[in-house]
């Protein structure tokens, strides 16, 4: 915005020197190609807290646009998901979950809601301190857990670590690979190449998405999360648009295999498998969500207790909500500041859409760390 | 919640390690990582699992982003706060 902005981002970089080089390298590759605007995705809400809060937007080239995708596994998770989890506290079922789930509008309600009704709802950072609440008493603890692969591995190592016979889960885990497919598919995204998230592909590897960008015809880089990583993920990810490179690189060696971590795997697919399902503001994604395995039933929520979510449905979505961006926002369509309740209507203390809630939703982010981030007079 | 961050290892008993986060020592649980954990070594952890042995050669250049963030204190630092809750989903370790 300022010039100010980005004199303050260069500060940021421990090597102002290589950050230099790599932005000047951005712009001749941009150049290069001769066309404007070219998109790149990210899928990773801690890659835009990364962008958002060392401003490299300011030093990008203004023909390249640098978007995120569906990463915020809170933002998607579906209302009628949200109605499950406040139905069951509203049921007296207590609840522990993680704290940007709490304050996620469901179709009337949210958990923070159900709450202040008097519902039982306990705010944990981890499936383990789940497991202690319910062992500490004999009354039944849902877990309502949501995240993408890297979080769901936690879930299933609690499930195969034989949890107390209160505990059971109420999975809004997601997927991350087919809602990549789903925004590769969307032609008006015109999205040239991806940066897959850091720590989900320690999981899952860098293997996965080989398939992916052959099938799309689009390169895949996976990045780390230091500024400089990003920077030199994005360098990668032009470079093989320019030659015609429609694999996979990986540019985050020192934690992200081929293999990734097959331990780690194996107890996610033994405890869940991927179903079509819903994802908040985009639709059914297949295969986009994990539930539990049959052989797991006695553990589901959902095959555990009666749910019942239709005392929350409401005949009509709000006048706000119906002008809520969030869905096209997460697939890359808009930015936050084209949607008009941003920072008006829509706040992090009162938020609209699912993308104000979460610490890696895109609004909150841009919100948080000032407005549109150190876009540098590129608009 | 798709970030993880790097400690060293100070003990380990069974699937439990304790861990040291620039200056914090944590429960760490061992369910998934792949490679066998030892004393001394870096593991990356999320939500409470080490997800990955870090190579002994990579570990100073993982750790620099993370100690800066830890340093952080500002609240509405989401990046940081989303490190502090990392730590906040390990288990209270003994000093």
């Amino acid at each position: 915005m300022s010039a100010g902005t980005s004199d303050g981002a260069e500060l940021k970089f421990r090597d102002p020197g290589r950050a230099r080089e790599l932005t000047a390298a951005l712009a001749r590759l941009v150049q290069s190609l001769g066309r404007a605007p070219v998109t790149l995705m990210h899928v990773c809400g801690t890659h835009e807290q990364a962008i958002a809060r060392f401003g490299l937007r300011a030093g990008l080239p203004p023909a390249l646009r640098v978007i995120m995708g569906p990463g915020c596994p809170v933002c998607v998770t579906d209302l009628c998901e949200v109605d499950e989890g406040v139905a069951l506290a509203l049921q007296g079922v207590r609840i522990a979950t993680y704290g940007d789930m709490v304050k996620l509008p469901g179709s009337s309600k949210s958990l923070a809601d159900a709450q202040a009704e008097g519902a039982q709802v306990e705010v944990v950072y981890s499936a383990t301190q789940a497991v202690d609440l319910a062992r500490a008493s004999d009354q039944p603890l849902v877990f309502f857990a949501s995240g993408f692969e890297t979080t769901a591995v936690a879930t299933a190592a609690i499930v195969l670590a034989q949890p107390p016979a209160n505990f059971s889960v109420l999975s809004a885990h997601k997927y991350v690979p087919p809602a990549m497919e789903a925004v590769a598919r969307l032609p008006e995204a015109r999205v040239e190449g991806f940066l897959a998230a850091g720590h989900a592909a320690v999981i899952t590897g860098f293997g996965l998405f080989e398939d992916f960008a052959r099938r799309h015809r689009t390169p895949v880089v996976v990045a780390g999360f230091e500024p400089l990583d990003i920077l030199a993920a994005l360098v990668k990810l032009l470079e093989m648009i320019r030659d015609g490179e429609h694999g996979v690189a990986n540019a985050y060696p020192r934690c992200v295999t081929r293999e990734g971590n097959r331990r780690a795997q194996d107890s996610l697919w033994r405890v869940f498998q991927a179903v079509d399902g819903p994802w908040r503001g985009i639709g059914v994604i297949p295969n986009g969500n994990l539930q539990l395995r049959e052989e797991w039933a006695a553990l589901d929520a959902r095959r555990r207790f009666h749910i019942d979510v239709s005392g929350l449905k409401q005949a009509a979505q709000s006048e706000l909500s119906r002008r809520c961006l969030c869905g096209k926002i997460m697939v890359g369509l808009v930015e936050p500041t084209d949607c008009p309740l941003f920072g008006r209507e829509c706040l992090p203390d009162s938020p609209v859409g699912a993308c104000m809630v979460s610490s890696e939703g895109t609004c909150k982010i841009w919100y948080q760390y000032g407005g549109r981030p150190d876009l540098g007079g590129t608009a | 919640m798709c970030l993880g961050i790097p400690g060293k290892v100070i003990g380990i008993d069974g699937l439990e390690a304790t861990v040291d986060f620039f200056g914090v020592t944590r429960k760490v649980r061992l369910d998934v990582v792949d490679e066998p954990v030892a004393l001394g070594d870096y593991v990356l952890n999320h939500v409470g699992f080490a997800i990955r042995r870090i190579p002994a050669a990579e570990v100073e250049e993982t750790l620099k982003l993370f100690a800066e963030l830890a340093a952080a204190g500002d609240d509405q630092d989401l990046l940081a706060a989303d490190l502090r809750a990392e730590l906040a989903a390990t288990q209270e370790g003994k000093k």
